[in-house]
């Protein structure tokens, strides 16, 4: 790829019915602006397929998300642009993502299961096609192999809930090839073959993209280490180097005249507007008139990023902490960090609050209440009880 | 006794050997039980057999083909647990005299198997850890290790390392489990299982494809085979979906049907007591069900059912209630087959399973805290085997004093108890496997000729 400074010339690629492979980068020519604008479009797009992983969202609800976010954030004015916006985007993240381990496993990871999800929507034939692409030791059951083996094929298609097609196509393959699907137990096998269906040969497909992938980026940070990062310590590096921390959510920092709350609603709002982790905090702040320093993050940060004002946040934090530990206390020890998170002390970083991810992930410990009730609750009970005292109608509201 | 005396009393010796040679004991031959260095030293100059180790661990590289390895042996690990728990790791051997000099002189209270490197362990400093140049295992047979302890949650004939033919039902149900669906859902053949010595049974798969899997296609045998799923703090570790099962699941459930019905429920007494049955009832999710079985049962203290009955009956009711439909609770299914599956699903221990470079103990040790040898168990008739009845260390040795004065023999494992259990090492296991290795190198050595021969160009 070339990446130029100004004018703009149309290249004119053969339109490519299939999914990109990313092989080999194609010989384009890149604005300096498009090279770091699609790099971000695409970085979102892996960003919310991350999140929505993270989320435990099931195979079919993350399919729709990642088409969703193709479509919201890969789109060109252009039409014969999309394309190449799509290959151009692929490696310039591959440039970001290559330079350590952590970042290449992620990588690797999100960009993975796009393709997965982006093959799982394409039609039979460019399934197919695609398949043809990829080295592959399988080949097709014949009708003899298929008899054979009917029954366990039915109760496998039982067992997903799912009628076997009277003319359904499977393929043989060595069953050390598909370890997914063998540890899954989502495939009939017979004397060391896999029979696969059609739908799950995306996933063989997926398993030798990623493999491809893993070993061009292993190639590609040699690359970069070697000569690029220092060719164009003037011009691309700094872009790379800053693409991959860079916040692409909604900007949260601003304070926003219609998003402010003040302390006398503030229970009214906890009621009927709070996600379940902060109603929780906030009813154990209530409760115990104290939180642990978790705690006070993550409700801290969230009343900010809501609207609530440093004033009223130190008057709430006072009036609930004095009855646990006196406002003397409170003014020595805990007024400083909520001043802390407004950006009016140290090195004064406007905080923003914390994403779903990092709550997900976070790790409450005894005594803690922070943390997603979704993945923290230790049992179904817990959960229940808790939402029983917020005299919420349960019926079906249960996650999986 | 002294020397002379037993030399000039042979006569009256000889009649009372063959007193003796329906292996009872008296005090000339008498063993007391026990696990040391001198019984140690005896088993492995006498009994250990070292040669079937090595012909095993070569694969048939036995150099005598043009195909053969030579390095292959070379490049195994072995580790060695000695006295005082020191521990030698990456011990190797270039032929069976090594192996065996090495296993007499250092006298090792057990001897592990690793993977074999893709260099000889003992110059693994000379190599990296990454890069072109890596010392790394390049095969390794697929192994799997179920250990009684791990059942303790349902069985209450014994616990902790205790075993008796009651709950040594778990084991057996596991082999004809696993055996079966390794041949016929994996299509392995060369398959060895192992008593461990106290309390478990390891199974060897050798083929050459099975030694050859990466750490990943190990996971997932593993996890194909993985049901249970849990710790004291979970409380359903089964769990089945709704719709049907899987055909592996469906197959392994006539297994366990027949042994739960026919054996767990009476041998373990699964209902005799409400602290019993309340764990069963535990696993189902439905009040109205649970609250009803248990009004039932309560009533029926006062009855006069046998309690040889007691945990069939109880059993009956519980099926007959979950298979009714009567209630459309949800999760209610599998309920039955997730109680059958809990109680006697094999629990196989994944780590040992899933990566290239686990060593396992190897067959015909001996148990420190037992005395027992690790004999293998044919599949087959594994509903036989009984772990009380394995040959002890102290057994065979005073079967060896038995043997007869003078005796010089190569083969004197063949007149103890251990003589059954190498034959049949041998013969199924042993035998079928070097044939097909020699098959292999044979073949791979032909198409490399071929191949060379056909991109032969002038």
């Amino acid at each position: 790829m070339e990446i130029i400074r100004s004018q703009r010339k149309p290249v004119h690629i053969d339109v490519v019915p299939t999914l990109p492979l990313y092989r080999s980068a194609p010989p384009l020519e890149v604005r300096l602006e498009d090279f770091e604008l699609y790099a971000m479009d695409r970085l979102r797009v892996l960003k919310g397929i991350a999140d929505g992983l993270s989320r435990g969202k099931k195979s079919e609800e993350m399919k729709n998300l990642a088409d969703h976010l193709w479509k919201a954030n890969m789109r060109h004015l252009d039409a014969s642009e999309v394309v190449n916006k799509d290959i151009i985007s692929h490696f310039v993240l591959r440039l970001v993502y290559c330079r350590t381990e952590d970042l290449r496993k992620w990588f690797l990871s999100m960009e993975t299961n796009l393709f997965r999800y982006r093959l799982l929507f394409e039609k039979a034939e460019v399934q197919r096609a695609l398949m043809a692409e990829f080295d592959l030791p399988y080949r097709a059951a014949s009708n003899a192999e298929l008899e054979s083996v009917k029954e366990g094929l039915k109760q496998v298609a039982q067992s997903f809930g799912q009628p076997l097609a009277a003319d359904a196509i499977f393929y043989k393959v060595p069953f050390e090839e598909v370890p997914e699907l063998v540890a899954g137990r989502r495939v009939f096998i017979h004397k060391g073959y896999a029979y696969i269906a059609m739908n799950q040969v995306v996933s063989l497909v997926s398993t030798q993209f990623r493999s491809h992938l893993s070993k061009a980026l292993i190639l590609t940070n040699r690359k970069w280490t070697s000569t690029i990062r220092e060719q164009e310590k003037d011009r691309l590096t700094p872009i790379v180097e800053a693409l991959c921390s860079s916040y692409l959510g909604p900007d949260y920092s601003q304070p926003r005249e219609f998003a402010e709350i003040s302390i006398k609603d503030i229970d009214q709002i906890a009621k009927s507007s709070f996600p379940l982790c902060m109603r929780h905090l906030f009813e154990k702040l209530r409760e115990d008139h104290h939180l642990k320093h978790g705690g006070r993050m993550q409700l801290g940060l969230f009343l900010k990023g809501v609207g609530l004002k440093l004033e009223d946040a130190l008057a709430f934090w006072k009036a609930e902490f004095s009855q646990r530990v006196g406002s003397e206390r409170f003014d020595k020890e805990y007024a400083y960090s909520i001043r802390h998170n407004y950006g009016r002390e140290g090195k004064r970083t406007d905080y923003t609050p914390y994403s779903c991810q990092k709550i997900i992930t976070s790790a409450p410990g005894v005594g803690d209440h922070h943390g997603c009730p979704y993945r923290h609750f230790r049992t179904n009970l817990q959960y229940k009880e808790f939402l029983g005292a917020l005299a919420t109608n349960i019926d079906g509201v249960l996650p999986s | 006794m002294t020397k002379e005396e037993i030399e000039n009393g042979t006569a009256d010796m000889e009649i009372d050997q063959r007193e003796l040679m329906n292996g009872e004991r008296s005090e000339l031959n008498a063993v007391p039980d026990g696990f040391n260095a001198n019984y140690l030293k005896v088993y492995y100059g006498k009994l250990f057999p070292h040669a079937d180790i090595f012909k095993w661990m070569s694969y048939g590289n036995d150099g005598k083909h043009p195909g053969c390895d030579e390095s292959y042996f070379g490049r195994r690990e072995f580790s060695f647990t000695l006295d005082n728990d020191i521990y030698l790791r990456f011990q190797s051997f270039n032929s069976v005299s090594q192996l065996e000099n090495s296993i007499k002189e250092k006298c090792p209270f057990k001897i592990d198997i690793g993977p074999v490197y893709s260099v000889d362990p003992a110059k693994r400093h000379a190599y990296a850890q990454s890069g072109n140049n890596v010392f790394t295992p390049v095969e390794k047979e697929l192994v799997f290790d179920i250990d009684m302890t791990d059942y303790d949650d349902v069985r209450y004939c014994c616990s902790g390392a205790d075993v008796c033919l009651k709950c040594w039902t778990l084991m057996t149900i596991a082999i004809k489990v696993i055996d079966p669906a390794l041949r016929d859902d994996f299509g392995f053949n060369h398959i060895l299982w192992v008593y461990s010595g106290r309390r478990g049974v390891h199974c060897w798969v050798c083929d050459p494809k099975a030694r050859r899997l990466t750490n990943e296609q190990r996971s997932s045998i593993a996890e194909y085979f993985r049901v249970y799923k849990g710790n004291e703090n979970s409380q359903k570790k089964v769990s089945l979906t709704s719709s049907a099962l899987h055909p592996f699941l469906l197959r392994s459930y006539k297994v366990l049907e027949e042994f739960f019905e026919g054996n767990l429920l009476s041998n373990q007494s699964l209902f005799s007591t409400e602290e019993r049955y309340e764990k069963i009832l535990e696993m189902i999710p439905d009040e109205s069900i649970t609250s009803e079985l248990r009004g039932k049962w309560q009533d029926n203290k006062k009855s006069s059912i046998s309690k040889e009955n007691i945990n069939v009956d109880r059993w009956k009711h519980v099926k007959k209630i979950l298979k009714s439909g009567k209630q459309k609770g949800q999760g209610l299914g599998k309920c039955v087959e997730e109680i059958v599956f809990s109680f006697s699903y094999p629990r196989l221990d994944m780590e040992v399973s899933k990566h290239m470079n686990h060593l396992l103990k190897a067959p015909f040790c001996i148990h420190p805290k037992t005395g027992r040898v690790c004999v293998p168990i044919d599949p087959n008739h594994c509903e036989e085997f009984d772990p009380t009845a394995v040959p002890t260390l102290s057994k065979l040795l005073e079967e060896i004093n038995m043997g007869g004065l003078g005796t010089d023999d190569d083969a004197e494992w063949d007149r103890t108890s251990l003589g059954k259990s190498i034959r049949f090492f041998r013969s199924s296991f042993l035998q079928p496997l070097l044939k097909s290795c020699k098959e292999e190198i044979e073949n791979s050595y032909n198409a490399k000729l071929q191949h060379s021969k056909t991109s032969l160009t002038w």
